[in-house]
Order: structure tokens, then C-alpha cells, then sequence
């Protein structure tokens, strides 16, 4: 228990100060940089409290695809962060109060909790318990049989949006030389070599 | 959960779609830009053997997935029509795309795979299904109203429709998260078993769910989109706009009040009748100035969904059978009309003004008849089809006791009547302008079993009539 405690208090130090040092540092990179050990210390979190998928997901998708792309972008563009950042630090008053009215909502919304008549009966199947299973098991066990028809649809709805995207925006360039591997390796020294007789005066 | 495979039979026909659109995508991606006609062709035959699939499709009420999709005599009639749309649609396209050098194969299989989308949506049993159902076709629509990718109205077509329908997708998940939270499901039928009285949670939801919906379906306050991606899109795509995906937000907007809220009619009642009636006003006042043919098809599409919506609020059998009978008739007769719309071109070049049809009676009688009947029975003049399509919803509306709304609808057609019979007198009675270039065959034909239709309905109505009595008795 207390290792299990250590632990919290050190992923959740470690994020709330990477969290600050991402709105605060000077260089952009480091702040992706600050951003993804946020985010490792969140998925830190949610396997303290048996969220392994949640805890996946947020390493695998956010660490490994969105703040990557983040850091290519902050790299590759010329934004003069620095100007653009003068006096960021001013907002925070405002910033702390909007967090207070969301955590004010937060409360009501928690502490006016009812379930209405009937909503227990209907709800589709309770979730298996913690012990039994872990949670990547037991969404695999639900996704892939109860669920199975809406996983293919939104399998075609992405496919749509790949169709759509290709239709939409590519363009065959007539005037661009694409390397054609099987001619290239097709080529043979008889194919290749020309011998030209010169005769003098005339050139080629 | 009682089996993991549903039945073969009562999922064959989404299946059939969503494997032919991979294999269509993939024929096309190997053979490259030239294997148009071959992909459109195949996507044609695709769809209309989906059609015969869902015809022969036994007559008992099955449920695959948990529930999550419904196969009854209700979604069997509506995949027809959403069928009949995107093929007959799809056939007009072909000759467009051939003159406009406009051939692409990834217009096909859109085309299929907003059918498929449509077919989930029609027999979607929870809201997570009509999401992602929905959510399939809206995409696909998006991308094919902004196909023509070199015209900056075709582009600026699509690019609204996808804001707007992007908004409207998040008012109809807002209101499905506010049902979920407030039944403890999904699925219209547990939905049903909890929601026994309103509660304010509950009308937060459905209020926010019908509004995404009337956004799919054009009806007003959310029709702003109508008429610019109308104009601006591709004629063909506009054809099958107002055809298919009509019909199947339709179908999900009457499957999901009757079946989920069959205990709250009196709530989603005043918001159905206030649309429709707001439907039909504007779609009979704001035709009026139109110069461009396709925006006053946008209008005109607005008030027939308005007129639709009339059966719906009286949420009887009779009036979803009214529902369902008008949805039939408005499919016919605006897929007749647009085949005369994408004749209208002069010289290969395509014109888009209602005066563009001056004198079409003496240059062209036969289709100036057809394309006449069309607009009166748009107008819903006795002894048309249009009319028999009024006159169910408006008899369902007094059945139930709304008088006032029948009384404005009837005030609304009337003053609609004033721009459909316009464009008769500026075809009979003003003077001939240059020929348009002639009709292809197909075109011809579509337009000719439209007018025939339309105008020989009410000698043999029985069998329509019939079907749609049964499909609205299912979902009672």
C-alpha cells in the first residue's frame, strides 16, 4: 500500500510540474518534450489505479503519434515563439478561475447524482470484475463479438474518409520522372550500351 | 447475448454492398483511371441485385447483432426505395459523366457504399447503429457533392455540406448521449421500456436527436444547406440526393420516435408538426423567386418533406403509412424530373434556368408532356400520384385531430402550385428558345416510366397502398 502510494505522489508530482514547465519553458521543443513526460506520468496513473488500457492507449497514441507530430511541427515551422509567448504567464489568474468554475461544476454535477427508475434494469451487461480479467481482455471480449457490427461500420466510415481524401486531393503530375524498378532491373549491359560510330567532322 | 452470427439471410444484402465496394475499389485501383464505365457498370448491377435480395427477403421480423439491426417489413419496404434511388440515380450518371469527361469510378463506389450506409440506417435498432450509419452516408455524400473537384461551386457544395452536416452530427450524438444517460440504453426498444413519461432530460435529448435528423432529411429550421448544395454539386449527384438519402433519413426519423418514444408521442409530436409545418411554408413561399431549376427542386424537396413529416406527427399506422406511400411517390416522381433536368443541355454545354425551357412543347411535345405531368403531380393536381400521396397524409393528420396542420398544408400546396404550373405555362405558352442536344436512351426511359407512373397511379393503387400499409404496421 505504501509503495502503492509513493508511487501516486511521484507520477503525480512529476506531471503536474511537467504540465507547468510545458506553459512555461522558453524553447518550444522542450516543452513537447515536457508534454510527453506529462503524459507518461498520466499513463503512470492510470495503471496505479488498474486502467492498463487507458494507460496503453495513452502511451501508444498521444506519446507515440500526436506529440510526435507536435514536436515535427514545432521543428519544421519558424514560429518566433518567443514574441508570441510575451506576458503567456498573465493569463494564468484568469485560467485558475476558469478551472475553479469547472471544478465547482464538477462538484454539483458529482454531488446531484440520481439514477432514474428503470435505468438500472436496461442497462446492456455490467462489466466483468477487476479480479476476473484485465481491461484489455475484457474490451477484446466485448469488441470483437458483441460489438462486432459497429467495429466493421466504422471500419467502412474510415474508409470512406480514405477514399474521400484520395479522390478529393490527389493530382497524377504528367511531367514528373518516377523511378520504374522492374525496368531498371531489367536493364542489361546490351540494352544500356549504344555504340555509335563517329565519323570525323560530323559529330553526334 | 444469444448467438454471435447473425442470420446469413437478414444481414445478405449490407453484405453483398460492403463487399462489392471493396472489390469495386480494388478493380478500379488496379486497372486505373480508364476502368470507369466498367465499375459504374458493375456498381449498377450490384445494386439493383441488392434489390432483389431485399425483395425476396422472407416476410417475418428478424434481429441480427443484438438487436442492433432490424429486418422487417418496414425497413425491407424503405431499402427498396433507398435501392431504387441510388441505382436509377447512378444509370443517369453515366452518360453526364461520359459528356462532362467527368468519369470517375470512385463515384460508383461511393454511391454503393452510402447505399450500404442507407441500409444500416433504415434498420438500425439502437442509436449507436444510426450513428454510424448515418455517419457512412453523410461521408460518402460529402465527398461525391464535391467530386467535380475543378469547379469551385461543386467544391464550395461540399465543403458546406460537410460543416453543417459535421454540426448537425454533433447535436444528433449530443442528444443520443443525453437519451443514453437518461434510460440506460441504446436500443429503441429497451428505450421504449424505460422512457414511460417525460422527463426533462429526456425531451433535452430528443429534441437535439430530431434536430440532426431534420438536418438529413432538409426540413425547417435546418434546410440552409439545401439549395447551395443542390445548385452547386454535379446534376447527377443532386438526383440522387434528392432521392435515396431522403428515403433513408426519413426511414430512421419515423423508425426512431415510433419505436423508442412510443410513450412521449405527445413530445416529439409538437416538434414534428411545428418542422413540417415550417416545411412547408418555406418550401411553397421561398420557390417562388427561384431562376435556377435546381434550387427550386431544393425548395420544392423541402416542402415535400414537410408534407412527409405531416403523416409522421400524426403517429398513427395511418400516418406512417401516409409517410411511407408519399416517400414512394416523391422518389418517382423526382428522379422523372431530374432526367429532364439533365437533358437540359445545348450544344454539350448543361443550362440550368427555368427559362432555358420556353416553347419545350413545340420543340420537344413528348417530353414537355412528361415533364407537364411531373410538375402537377408535384403540385398534388387530382387524379395524380402526387395527390393520392397528399391525400394519405392529410386524411392521417385529421383522423388524429390535427386540423390546423392539415388545413396549412393544403393552404401551403396551393400557393406551391403557382411555381410548378409556372414552369408549365413557360413550356406550353412562351416562346421556343434553341433545341437541347438529344436525349440518351436511358435517360428516356426513366423519364418515361416516371411519367407513366405518375400520371396511371391512381388506376391501380391497391398494391402500394397495400405494402406500405404492411411496412407501417411493423413498426407498431
Amino acid at each position: 500500500m505504501n509503495v502503492a502510494a509513493a508511487f501516486f505522489y511521484l507520477f503525480a508530482f512529476v506531471l503536474v510540474a511537467s504540465a507547468f514547465m510545458v506553459i512555461s519553458s522558453r524553447n518550444p521543443v522542450q516543452s513537447v518534450l515536457f508534454l510527453i513526460l506529462a503524459f507518461v506520468n498520466a499513463a503512470g496513473l492510470f495503471i496505479l489505479i488498474g486502467a492498463e488500457f487507458l494507460a496503453l492507449i495513452l502511451v501508444v497514441v498521444y506519446v507515440g503519434a500526436v506529440a510526435v507530430l507536435f514536436l515535427f511541427v514545432v521543428m519544421m515551422l519558424d514560429v518566433d515563439f518567443v514574441e508570441l509567448r510575451q506576458g503567456f504567464l498573465q493569463y494564468l489568474p484568469v485560467g485558475l478561475v476558469v478551472g475553479l468554475i469547472f471544478l465547482a461544476e464538477l462538484v454539483l454535477v458529482v454531488g446531484a447524482w440520481v439514477t432514474g427508475p428503470g435505468v438500472a434494469s436496461a442497462v446492456a451487461s455490467a462489466p466483468p470484475s477487476a479480479g476476473d480479467v484485465g481491461n484489455v481482455q475484457a474490451i477484446g471480449r466485448v469488441l470483437y463479438t458483441d460489438y462486432i457490427y459497429f467495429f466493421q461500420a466504422a471500419g467502412f466510415v474510415l474508409l470512406v474518409a480514405m477514399i474521400g481524401a484520395i479522390v478529393l486531393t490527389l493530382r497524377h503530375k504528367v511531367n514528373v520522372k518516377r523511378q520504374n524498378i522492374s525496368a531498371q532491373v531489367a536493364r542489361t549491359a546490351k540494352t544500356a550500351m549504344d555504340v555509335v560510330k563517329v565519323r570525323p567532322g560530323q559529330g553526334l | 447475448m444469444t448467438q454471435l452470427l447473425p442470420p446469413i439471410g437478414a444481414v445478405l444484402p449490407e453484405l453483398v454492398l460492403a463487399i462489392s465496394a471493396i472489390v469495386l475499389i480494388l478493380i478500379g485501383a488496379v486497372r486505373g483511371e480508364g476502368s470507369a464505365n466498367l465499375v459504374t457498370g458493375l456498381a449498377i448491377a450490384v445494386l439493383a441485385a441488392v434489390g432483389v435480395l431485399v425483395l425476396l427477403q422472407p416476410a417475418v421480423e428478424v434481429t441480427a447483432f443484438n438487436g442492433s439491426l432490424v429486418v422487417d417489413a418496414y425497413s425491407r419496404f424503405m431499402k427498396l426505395l433507398a435501392v431504387l434511388g441510388a441505382v436509377v440515380s447512378l444509370i443517369m450518371a453515366v452518360d453526364w459523366q461520359a459528356r462532362e469527361k467527368q468519369a470517375k469510378f470512385e463515384y460508383a463506389v461511393l454511391v454503393v457504399i452510402a447505399t450500404l450506409g442507407m441500409c444500416m440506417l433504415i434498420s438500425a435498432g439502437d442509436l449507436i447503429a444510426l450513428y454510424l450509419g448515418l455517419e457512412l452516408m453523410s461521408l460518402s455524400l460529402y465527398v461525391v457533392a464535391a467530386i467535380n473537384r475543378d469547379s469551385i461551386r461543386s467544391t464550395e457544395a461540399g465543403l458546406k455540406y460537410f460543416v453543417l452536416g459535421a454540426l448537425s452530427s454533433g447535436m444528433l450524438l449530443y442528444g443520443a448521449s443525453f437519451i443514453y444517460g437518461f434510460t440506460g440504453s441504446v436500443n429503441f426498444l429497451q428505450i421504449a421500456a424505460v422512457a414511460k413519461e417525460p422527463s426533462f432530460g429526456l425531451i433535452f435529448g430528443i429534441v437535439f436527436l430530431l434536430a440532426g435528423l431534420c438536418f438529413k432529411v432538409s426540413a425547417v429550421p435546418f434546410h440552409m444547406w439545401t439549395p447551395d448544395v443542390y445548385e452547386g454539386a454535379p446534376t447527377p449527384v443532386t438526383a440522387f440526393f434528392a432521392s435515396a438519402p431522403k428515403v433513408a433519413a426519413m426511414a430512421i426519423f419515423v423508425r426512431v420516435v415510433i419505436e423508442a418514444f412510443p410513450h412521449v408521442t405527445h413530445q416529439w409530436q409538437q416538434i414534428v408538426a411545428f418542422v413540417s409545418l415550417a416545411s412547408m411554408v418555406l418550401g411553397a413561399f421561398a420557390a417562388i423567386g427561384q431562376r435556377n431549376i435546381k434550387r427550386l427542386l431544393a425548395y420544392s424537396s423541402i416542402g415535400h418533406m414537410g408534407f412527409a413529416l405531416v403523416g409522421l406527427a400524426a403517429g398513427t399506422p395511418e400516418g406512417v403509412r401516409g409517410v411511407l406511400l408519399y416517400m414512394s411517390i416523391y422518389v418517382v416522381m423526382t428522379l422523372g424530373t431530374f432526367a429532364c433536368v439533365l437533358t437540359m443541355r445545348r450544344k454539350g454545354q448543361a443550362v440550368e434556368t427555368i427559362e432555358d425551357l420556353s416553347g419545350l412543347a413545340r420543340r420537344n411535345p413528348v417530353m414537355a408532356l412528361a415533364l407537364g405531368a411531373l410538375m402537377f403531380s408535384l403540385a398534388g393536381i387530382p387524379p395524380l400520384a402526387g395527390f393520392l400521396a397528399k391525400y394519405y397524409v392529410f386524411v392521417a393528420a385529421i383522423q388524429a385531430g390535427l386540423y390546423g396542420l392539415a388545413v396549412v398544408g393544403v393552404l401551403a400546396s396551393v400557393v406551391g402550385a403557382f411555381y410548378y404550373l409556372r414552369v408549365v405555362k413557360i413550356m406550353y405558352f412562351d416562346e421556343p428558345v434553341d433545341d437541347f442536344d438529344p436525349m440518351p436512351t436511358e435517360l428516356k426511359a426513366v423519364l418515361a416510366v416516371s411519367g407513366l407512373f405518375t400520371i396511371f397511379y391512381f388506376v391501380y393503387p391497391a398494391p402500394l397502398i397495400e405494402a406500405a400499409g404492411a411496412a407501417a404496421r411493423s413498426l407498431f
